[in-house]
């Protein structure tokens, strides 16, 4: 029965996912350099300088994006994690896998840069505060996860325990996201509702979500490539794998 | 665009060390992931034909 179901899905199983997501992952990274220049352009030299913040404000264009990316990285990873653990599809662990690296390094940098933000406007690189707190949180997460699929030699199990891992901490992502409202902070709320002069949003919020459209773009195209490392590390022992590497 | 001259670009109106460390890091960091990753497929491809090799040579 679980056999017939996953044949449904013609590319839920690495041999026939791997060319594909060969052939996919060149379109990916074009497109993530093309928005990245483009959104590049746009916060250093469309944009204007903001009134408050003067030149400062610019980390946003890598702030939020990358903080998006670790919320959004981290539901998609326990997304497949689940569905992996429901039906046990070797494909959908993997891709679990191939996304938390990824995730881990957004999560830093949305702390990093929120850090080399924070102290010119807040005077201090870090407050133990609700928004930055619940960001640790997930990065630690992310860490927690790679760590314990390390630790379990058997892969199988391996994904297992990462799937539960996965997805009780799925819990933390409505406490980032909400917790700007949720709690006196220091942080700043929602990007998209800032109340701005109407030009200055305009491109501030193009700047913004060009970036984060590359981001995507990059964060798909490499766990596509981190896939593929999987796939072959996994299942090197099998048919396909032999004659793929020729 | 805000920017008299090149020095006043790379100046960010005296936040140049906030931004630069920023955008910096992160560039790095978007580059080198896709290094490490190159590294790894190249270690499991060359590691997948070794032993194919050695398999081959010694059936034949």
């Amino acid at each position: 029965m679980s056999n017939k179901i996953v044949h449904w899905f013609k590319y839920a199983s690495p041999q026939s996912f791997y060319p594909l997501a060969g052939k996919m992952v060149p379109w990916f990274v074009a497109l993530a350099v093309l928005l990245g220049i483009a959104g590049l352009w746009v916060g250093f030299f469309i944009a204007p300088t903001d009134a408050t913040q003067g030149e400062a404000y610019r980390i946003i264009f890598i702030h939020v994006p990358a903080s998006w990316m670790s919320m959004f990285i981290y539901l998609i990873m326990a997304a497949w994690a689940g569905l992996g653990l429901a039906l046990n599809t070797r494909l959908s662990s993997m891709m679990a896998s191939a996304l938390a690296p990824t995730g881990a390094m957004f999560a830093f940098l949305s702390l990093w840069t929120g850090a080399l933000w924070g102290k010119p406007m807040w005077g201090t690189w870090w407050v133990w505060d609700a928004r930055l707190t619940s960001e640790l949180i997930l990065l630690f997460l992310y860490l927690g996860f790679i760590a314990l699929q390390a630790a379990i030699d058997e892969p199988r199990r391996a994904d297992k325990a990462g799937a539960v891992l996965a997805l009780v901490g799925v819990v933390n992502v409505p406490v980032i996201y909400f917790s700007v409202k949720w709690w006196n902070t220091l942080h700043q709320g929602a990007s998209i509702s800032m109340a701005k002069a109407p030009s200055m949003a305009h491109t501030m919020l193009l700047g913004m979500l060009l970036m984060a459209l590359s981001f995507w773009m990059y964060s798909i195209a490499v766990a596509l490539v981190r896939a593929r490392a999987i796939m072959l590390e996994r299942e090197r022992n099998s048919e396909w794998v032999k004659h793929a590497v020729e | 665009m805000q920017w008299n001259s090149i020095g006043d670009f790379f100046a960010m109106g005296g936040y140049a060390f906030y931004v630069w460390g920023s955008f910096g890091v992160t560039a790095l960091a978007l580059l080198m992931e896709p290094l490490l990753l190159k590294k790894r497929r190249n270690d499991v491809l060359r590691s997948v034909r070794r032993e194919r090799s050695a398999v081959n040579h010694s059936s034949s």
